[in-house]
């Protein structure tokens, strides 16, 4: 018997505002691998997403961690996972550092937030609030989650929008890092992403 | 892994935090409370003795409506800006993250009203045993609209413009909460006791305080479906 995949969705079926976005859907992923969800705007790439985390329920089908129904292991499933939305999910009135400390307290963190901001090149920014950054330098704040999380599953919306090129390349770097320390990613994009363990999934 | 503890205390920093950092947030419900109950005499008329036989209900009602319009913003921020998200996420009870933003939410819009409530109970010549009554009735009392209240907005978070059907679904369920709250202070107004009234009030609250986190819980996993 082989071991079960870290990620598994079998036959899910989704549906928003009476329209069917996908049916009988599967979605297999396993340690080192990176699925790439492509499609055109309104085909339900973040719909999948959210339903890989747990934050919505599919019209029908489960999703299994490690072979366990994530209703049945939420907490411990939690434990292991990183959703980054396309919204931020940053205060405006806090601080980029209080974010990231904040952050710390509710999740599995580890590494200096002052570090991973400056390794994001925003050094001097650690003590602005939220409202007075770029959207590019927001976008930064919150993936320095990425830097700072012990997750190993990640679930990444959109992570691109609004990175400049030594963003992007920053953000494929630590992406690459993460698959080969047994980690494993969902990610949508309209960038074209150089990984390798790269699976594309058309949803169109 | 960071402890439940930790989660709760982090959130409540950081609740309180932005509350300070926002005046207005923690500014209106005491304003709206001491204007309702300032403006009332101007238009009863001065008599002292209308205004005591009515002082208990009136401040009380202004207590309610007070906490009634400072909840409706409550989980509204962070749905908006996806942190709502992030704690549904979280690998913590949401049950007990959802403690830490009422506790959060009760400190700054609730106790002040308790605090302020003698000065209105001598505003309008409640007798001394009354005015003592009043912050305690309070106390008790406001904690658990905040609990109830809660839960409303947990299941309204999602509509944009939920504020009607919060009032509806949430003020049946403050009645009980408005009666024992006024028995309370009226009681003692007019030399009875009032253990009774308050051991009823503090009753909803004992009640109130494990079973609506569950509820919110609930309700929150819900709209953000």
């Amino acid at each position: 018997m082989t071991a079960a995949p870290l990620l598994l969705g079998t036959q899910l079926t989704c549906v928003r505002e009476r329209r069917r976005l996908f049916r009988h859907l599967d979605v297999e992923l396993d340690v080192g691998q990176a699925l790439y969800l492509e499609g055109a705007n309104g085909s339900g790439k973040t719909s999948l997403l959210r339903i890989l985390s747990g934050l919505s329920e599919p019209r029908a089908g489960t999703v299994l961690w490690r072979g366990e129904n994530i209703r049945d292991c939420r907490l411990s499933y939690y434990t292991q996972l990183l959703y980054l939305g396309h919204n931020p999910a940053l205060k405006n009135d806090l601080t980029a550092l209080e974010n990231l400390q904040f952050y710390a307290q509710l999740s599995r963190h580890h590494g200096e937030a002052e570090q991973a901001l400056t390794h994001l090149g925003l050094r001097g920014h650690e003590n602005q609030p939220i409202r007075t950054l770029s959207a590019g330098q927001r976008r930064r704040v919150a993936l320095a989650r990425l830097w700072l999380s012990t997750a190993q599953l990640w679930l990444l919306d959109e992570p691109f929008t609004a990175l400049d090129r030594t963003g992007v390349q920053h953000l494929q770097q630590r992406m690459a890092e993460h698959l080969a320390a047994e980690g494993a990613i969902v990610i949508t994009s309209h960038q074209a992403i150089d990984l390798p363990n790269i699976t594309r999934l058309n949803l169109s | 892994m960071s402890s439940p503890t930790q989660a709760f205390f982090g959130l409540l920093q950081r609740e309180l935090r932005l509350t300070i950092r926002r005046r207005n947030d923690w500014l209106n419900p005491p304003l709206f409370f001491i204007l309702v109950v300032a403006l009332l005499p101007l238009g009863i008329g001065p008599d002292p003795q209308t205004l005591a036989l009515i002082a208990p209900g009136v401040i009380w009602v202004a207590a309610l409506l007070a906490t009634l319009l400072s909840l409706e913003r409550l989980f509204r921020d962070d749905f908006d800006d996806g942190s709502l998200e992030q704690l549904l996420l979280s690998p913590h009870p949401l049950p007990l993250l959802v403690l830490a933003k009422l506790l959060a939410h009760w400190l700054v819009t609730g106790l002040p009203l308790v605090l302020i409530s003698p000065l209105l109970g001598v505003l309008l010549h409640l007798p001394l045993a009354g005015i003592l009554a009043l912050p305690v009735s309070l106390l008790i009392g406001t904690p658990a609209l905040t609990l109830i209240g809660a839960i409303g907005v947990a299941l309204t978070v999602s509509l944009r413009r939920g504020g009607i059907l919060l009032t509806l679904l949430v003020l049946p369920l403050y009645v009980p909460v408005l009666i024992f709250g006024t028995a309370a202070v009226t009681a003692p107004a007019q030399g009875l006791p009032n253990a009774g009234q308050l051991a009823l009030l503090g009753a909803l609250l004992v009640l109130a305080l494990p079973l609506a986190p569950l509820a919110i819980a609930a309700g929150l996993r819900v709209s953000s479906h």
